[in-house]
């Protein structure tokens, strides 16, 4: 060995053992994660090209995130479209099982959640208690998945020889804006009961703390829920909301600031078909009224049925 | 009869094709920015060159009538739109198309020789293009016997076009080469070849019942191929790709390269057509989107 020739290239670098026997010295450097969308199950980077990089409260920058652009929207809502009508006709219970398993699988990730949080300024105590109730929430809305239509279905009393129901029935493509104040559980807390109402959904993240949303990505891509089922998009509420609003395939909006500007902006532009608007005020997720299968509602429709039956026996009609 | 006029060359002849470099020159015409004014404009072009069609084996008249409304009607509120060049229907639904474009303008083309697949006796194939054209048809839409042209019995597909154009008269004949069975590009350009100098007035792609159907490359072989045919002999050949065609920037990626190789003469629908049958909502959808400036969704649209 001492007789052949150094290599200039190596001769400078750590030998490997050095590294690894007590850690100290660390010459290594970290990999860092990209954090990318994620469009139809799959992480592509924004089609513009741009990024900007959060910064937490003591100055430090958070990481490289997508800024969306109108375009990557568009991408969203054509894969949220395409899952639309496999992700509604499921079995609702077959639903609940996915959401249990994003559950599952967030429970295996809790330590990055946390670290993730604490990046973004929350104290270890705050991100613990963050994770732990999204991990609930997302089992409390697997549990509704397929029971809040018995609740919320009739059978309705008419005048004549029909048997007449109605029943919830998912409305179809939600834009999402979520809550921009938490990284993870008003992400979390929006988006559970849109699925679980058997809609796909295209959600923009916190602008100020976006980690969370990505990494929640990551968590549903190997939870299997369908791709395009969920998409998340990181980047200006102000640049993209008005295509959230406006856009014709999109059947539902919900926007979670409570900014009167903005709302008035949305319900301006969700007229044009009829979008179904939520909002959501001031709702403190942290708490139990973070919860409830009136949210799953928030974007079902109700459908009507009239079956003709016979008029037994002269049995006038109505229950 | 313009066909006697025109020598015809051995056809061992044919150009070899350099597929490396049909791919990357295809490739490129995806790379050309199209906006704005430009970009209705194409759209509009494009629509105004679609074949809309219906081509399946439950089709009924009642099917077919839907077609031809909304080939005459796209979208009416938007003022101004063109028509759709022609609709695409089985001989049989000739004079049921014919009936229902009257007067609009909108041709009806028939396929015939036993599409798909061209298995049919040479008795019945003559039989099947005259009954459409009898009918009413404007241009008939016939298959190549692949079979035959894979097993090099290339006189006997020459002879067959030429028979079938004479069974056609005045009536414009388009020869599907079904470009997803002959494998090569080598043999694509061959047949191209074979066809143009039979007497063909168009050459199309495919059937729309294989994959893969028309792509770029294999749309830039064939015209290249009418170019060369049209140096040698001054006569102007149609082009029309069809199947898998049903997004407006990739029809606008088609009409890129029909300019930059064939040039403006072709930029019609005498000479171009696209045979397709979602593109059209497709279109619509982005014209719209140009107009009100608002993403459009399907709900708005008819139904294919």
């Amino acid at each position: 060995m001492s007789t052949t020739t150094i290599n200039k290239e190596t001769a400078k670098a750590p030998k490997l053992e050095s590294v690894q026997s007590n850690g100290k010295p660390k010459t290594r450097l970290e990999i860092l994660k990209t954090y990318k969308i994620y469009i139809g199950g799959k992480f592509p980077r924004t089609e513009s090209g741009r990024y900007y990089s959060p910064e937490n409260a003591a100055k430090e920058k958070l990481a490289n995130v997508c800024l969306s652009s109108r375009k990557d929207f568009r991408e969203a809502v054509v894969a949220a479209r395409n899952a639309q009508g496999d992700w509604g006709s499921r079995a609702a219970f077959n639903r609940g099982q996915i959401l249990y398993r994003i559950a599952e699988m967030l429970e295996g990730r809790k330590a990055q959640f946390i670290e993730e949080l604490m990046k973004q300024d929350a104290t270890k105590e705050d991100a613990e208690n963050e994770v732990v109730l999204s991990i609930d929430r997302l089992i409390y809305y697997a549990g509704w998945c397929d029971k809040f239509q018995q609740l919320y279905s009739s059978v309705n009393p008419v005048a004549s020889s029909h048997f007449n129901f109605s029943v919830p029935e998912p409305t179809g493509v939600v834009s999402v804006i979520a809550p921009q104040s938490n990284s993870l559980l008003g992400m979390v807390s929006v988006i559970a009961p849109v699925i679980a109402g058997g809609n796909t959904c295209v959600v923009l993240a916190s602008f100020s703390k976006p980690l969370c949303a990505v990494t929640f990505a990551e968590v549903l891509n190997s939870s299997d829920v369908p791709g395009g089922v969920i998409n998340i998009l990181t980047g200006k509420i102000s640049e993209i909301i008005s295509y959230f609003a406006d856009h014709m395939d999109v059947n539902a909006i919900v926007f979670c600031e409570d900014d009167a500007v903005t709302q008035k902006m949305i319900q301006e532009k969700a007229a044009m078909n009829i979008k179904r608007v939520v909002l959501y005020n001031k709702i403190n997720w942290q708490t139990e009224n973070g919860q409830s299968p009136y949210f799953i509602m928030d974007t079902q429709e109700i459908k009507t049925t009239w079956h003709p039956i016979e008029n037994i026996g002269g049995a006038k009609a109505g229950y | 009869m313009a066909a006697a006029t025109i020598a015809v060359p051995d056809f061992s002849l044919s150009p070899r094709v350099d597929q490396v470099g049909i791919e990357e020159r295809a490739a490129r015409f995806t790379k050309r920015s199209i906006k704005k004014e430009t970009k209705i404009n194409g759209l509009l072009l494009t629509l105004n060159m679609i074949d809309l069609t219906t081509l399946e084996g439950k089709d009924s008249e009642g099917k077919v009538k839907q077609m031809c409304y909304k080939a005459k009607h796209l979208l009416d509120i938007y003022p101004g739109l063109p028509t759709v060049a022609a609709v695409c229907v089985y001989p049989s639904m000739v004079k049921t198309a014919k009936k229902a474009v009257e007067g609009s303008g909108v041709k009806v083309a028939s396929v015939a020789t036993g599409f798909p697949s061209g298995q049919a006796p040479h008795k019945v194939k003559i039989a099947d293009t005259k009954f459409a054209v009898a009918q009413g048809a404007d241009e008939v839409d016939m298959v190549i016997s692949r079979g035959k042209f894979l097993e090099g019995e290339y006189n006997f597909v020459f002879d067959e076009i030429a028979s079938i154009k004479e069974a056609c008269g005045d009536t414009r004949l388009k020869v599907i080469l079904e470009t997803g069975e002959l494998v090569t590009f080598d043999k694509v350009r061959k047949a191209s070849d074979i066809a143009m100098y039979a007497g063909a007035d168009f050459i199309k792609t495919s059937t729309g019942k294989v994959t893969p159907a028309a792509t770029m490359p294999v749309t830039l072989v064939m015209l290249e191929a009418i170019r060369d045919f049209y140096y040698k002999t001054g006569k102007m050949i149609g082009m029309k790709p069809a199947g898998g065609i049903s997004k407006s920037k990739l029809a606008l990626h088609y009409l890129v390269m029909l300019n930059e190789i064939l040039g403006e003469e072709w930029m019609n629908n005498k000479w171009f057509r696209f045979g397709a049958s979602s593109l059209a909502n497709d279109v619509l959808m982005q014209l719209m989107k140009e107009k009100t400036g608002v993403y459009q969704g399907r709900d708005y649209f008819s139904l294919d």
